[in-house]
């Protein structure tokens, strides 16, 4: 025991001596709520503007169809009939990304429609510019409807019953609620907690086995009478150690940036005070053992610091998949899923920041599997000590 | 005291010891001695703890290398080819790191790593960064290491090598030392003249195989030369070329 807690207190202290590590160890945690910040209220704030502002749209021809143009105004869609000269101009503003969408209606419109023939309307847009995807959708849904509209005023005119038109009604019935809406929004939360938790282990977990070997220390450190076990221990700790930390101050860097998220515009609720902090601590911590057997384990099948760097960067990637199979197929917590590391942690966070209460059988389910699974890891690491692959 | 015998070790093709055995005993200092890539770093690891042997068995004061590697790691004091001190702890640190994990307790802990210090006259480095030692500076320091809790047997793999004249000096003023405390000290070199003058016993290895060890004396006599370089490439043949 007195071996681990003094190679503990080596890496740690050595590891703080390193300005570098610190700062990239803490990057994550310190990053990643302000990164998420940015990105939620840009998209939020993109969605909600499209969703309720009136959109303006050049519309070349207006004049010959005055009833569309009235349609779309009761939409909110604003008709700029003296916008373009030319069809061509309309296209190539549309092609510069200057106009999101356009609506050219043929010559022969109002002729067409007062005939019964189909009126013949060009939406103009750029399929390739992400941003404009919404007001042409809203565009096409107006047109949409009022070509129902028309096509139903035909049809009584006729004598014959719109109905028969529309052999199948569609209707929608939606469960959701809005908390469960922010699926994907949760789902980055955890992301980022756990990628962050992780990446504050990686300096300490290469400089403490591949470093350690490549500055030729290691050699020395094998003939002291310690157990190769107590070795990984100490190395072990000083990661779990460093990653808790990182984890620690990515959720108080969380809590000070969910002050800032727009999470009244997406229904949800703002309240993750120090309990929930606290909670989410507690459910994640597991990680922190996860990670550091998982990157001990890595690095001392490495030769050198670089290539420990590159392997054990994309092993920090591993604990996150879960997460994203998640986010790509919406699951429901079970007791089965608690055994399946960072999924579990993600459900459980999940239910934190909805403001579900903990389950204690899950909580303890989740963080015995993925402590055990850290512990396998870390056994691996101990066989490779083992070895005199290790020096060689 | 180190025995060692009939040491085998294979990597791969390569047979790094073939049937190694001597002796080194206590109160005497013993030069294992040859070319490079002679197998001197294979031995001095497997006496060490660190690699295993194939074959043949080694004790290091009475114990077995490969049954109690424990017990044999708390007599030897070793330095390896690399100094291999921690660039962000000082001197001081470094040393202290290597008597805790010692068992040493804090204040008897304390004590020997001022002790060694003083010993090795290095008090100028203790407070520095390892970072910024020159290559004799860190071997200096390492020495220091591997000797603060004061082992029977010391185990230094081409310890003088880089270093210059006053620190060679040095650090054979402290071989001295250790042999006068009734030590064995037990250090390899491809160096002759250092050899010659620091050793009462000789093992000349050469491709892995013990070529011919005893006194210098006894070497001189046995090869019929009267330099010990002579005599050095006698016992290995014509086709290796000592470096």
């Amino acid at each position: 025991m007195n071996t681990v807690t003094t190679v503990l207190a080596k890496e740690v202290r050595d590891t703080l001596r390193d300005r570098r590590a610190v700062i990239s160890g803490l990057s994550g945690a310190l990053f990643g709520p302000l990164l998420f910040v940015v990105v939620m209220n840009f998209t939020v704030d993109r969605t909600i503007d499209e969703g309720e502002d009136t959109l303006e749209i050049p519309v070349l021809n207006a004049a010959e169809a005055p009833n569309l143009v009235a349609h779309f105004a009761q939409h909110l869609i604003d008709a700029k009939v003296d916008a373009f000269e030319s069809r061509e101009a309309l296209r190539a503003s549309v092609r510069r990304g200057e106009t999101a969408v356009g609506l050219v209606i043929d010559e022969g419109f109002g002729t067409a429609l007062g005939e019964g023939k189909a009126a013949r309307v060009w939406v103009v847009s750029d399929r390739g510019n992400a941003s404009g995807h919404s007001s042409v959708r809203r565009v096409r849904n107006a047109l949409g409807g009022y070509g129902r509209m028309v096509g139903v005023l035909r049809l009584q005119l006729r004598g014959v019953d719109p109905a028969i038109a529309r052999p199948i009604a569609v209707l929608s019935d939606d469960v959701s609620t809005p908390s469960g809406r922010s699926v994907v929004l949760l789902g980055m939360f955890t992301y980022f907690l756990l990628f962050s938790c992780l990446l504050g282990g990686v300096h300490v977990a290469v400089d403490a086995t591949a470093g350690e070997r490549e500055r030729g220390s290691l050699e020395p450190l094998l003939t002291l009478p310690a157990s190769r076990a107590a070795l990984v221990a100490g190395k072990f700790a000083a990661t779990a150690f460093f990653m808790a930390i990182t984890l620690g101050i990515g959720i108080a860097a969380f809590s000070i940036a969910i002050d800032y998220l727009p999470l009244a515009e997406m229904s949800m609720d703002a309240d993750f005070g120090l309990e929930e902090c606290a909670m989410a601590f507690i459910v994640l911590v597991p990680v922190a053992v996860l990670g550091a057997g998982l990157l001990n384990a890595v690095a001392s099948f490495t030769k050198s610091f670089k290539e420990a760097q590159s392997y054990t960067g994309i092993a920090i990637l591993l604990p996150t998949l879960p997460i994203i199979l998640v986010l790509l197929n919406p699951m429901q917590p079970t007791a089965p899923l608690m055994l399946v590391p960072s999924l579990s942690q993600h459900l459980l966070i999940t239910g934190i920041v909805k403001g579900d209460p903990v389950d204690p059988l899950y909580l303890a389910i989740s963080a015995a599997s993925t402590a055990a699974v850290g512990i396998l890891f870390g056994l691996l690491a101990v066989w490779r000590y083992r070895s005199e692959k290790l020096l060689v | 005291m180190i025995e060692a015998r009939g040491l085998t070790k294979r990597f791969k093709d390569v047979v790094a010891m073939d049937h190694v055995s001597f002796r080194a005993d206590d109160g005497r200092v013993t030069g294992l001695v040859g070319p490079n890539g002679a197998g001197k770093s294979t031995t001095l690891r497997v006496l060490c703890t660190v690699i295993r042997a194939d074959s043949g068995r080694a004790r290091v004061d009475g114990f077995n290398v490969a049954d109690e590697p424990l017990a044999v790691r708390r007599q030897i004091g070793a330095l390896p080819h690399l100094s291999g001190l921690y660039p962000n702890l000082t001197g001081r640190e470094n040393i202290a790191y290597y008597a805790a994990m010692q068992g040493l307790r804090r204040r008897e802990a304390k004590r020997a790593v001022d002790t060694v210090i003083e010993r090795l006259g290095i008090g100028d480095l203790s407070d520095r960064r390892a970072k910024g030692f020159s290559h004799g500076e860190g071997i200096r320091v390492a020495l220091a290491r591997s000797m603060v809790h004061r082992p029977q047997t010391v185990i230094l793999d081409e310890p003088t090598n880089g270093l210059d004249v006053v620190a060679a000096r040095a650090l054979r003023d402290v071989i001295r030392d250790l042999r006068r405390e009734g030590r064995c000290i037990l250090f390899s070199s491809h160096v002759m003249q250092e050899v010659a003058m620091l050793c009462d016993d000789l093992v000349i290895i050469s491709g892995g195989r013990v070529a011919i060890s005893g006194t210098p004396e006894e070497i001189r006599r046995r090869t019929g030369s009267e330099d010990l370089e002579d005599a050095f490439v006698a016992a290995i043949g014509p086709d290796e070329d000592p470096v």
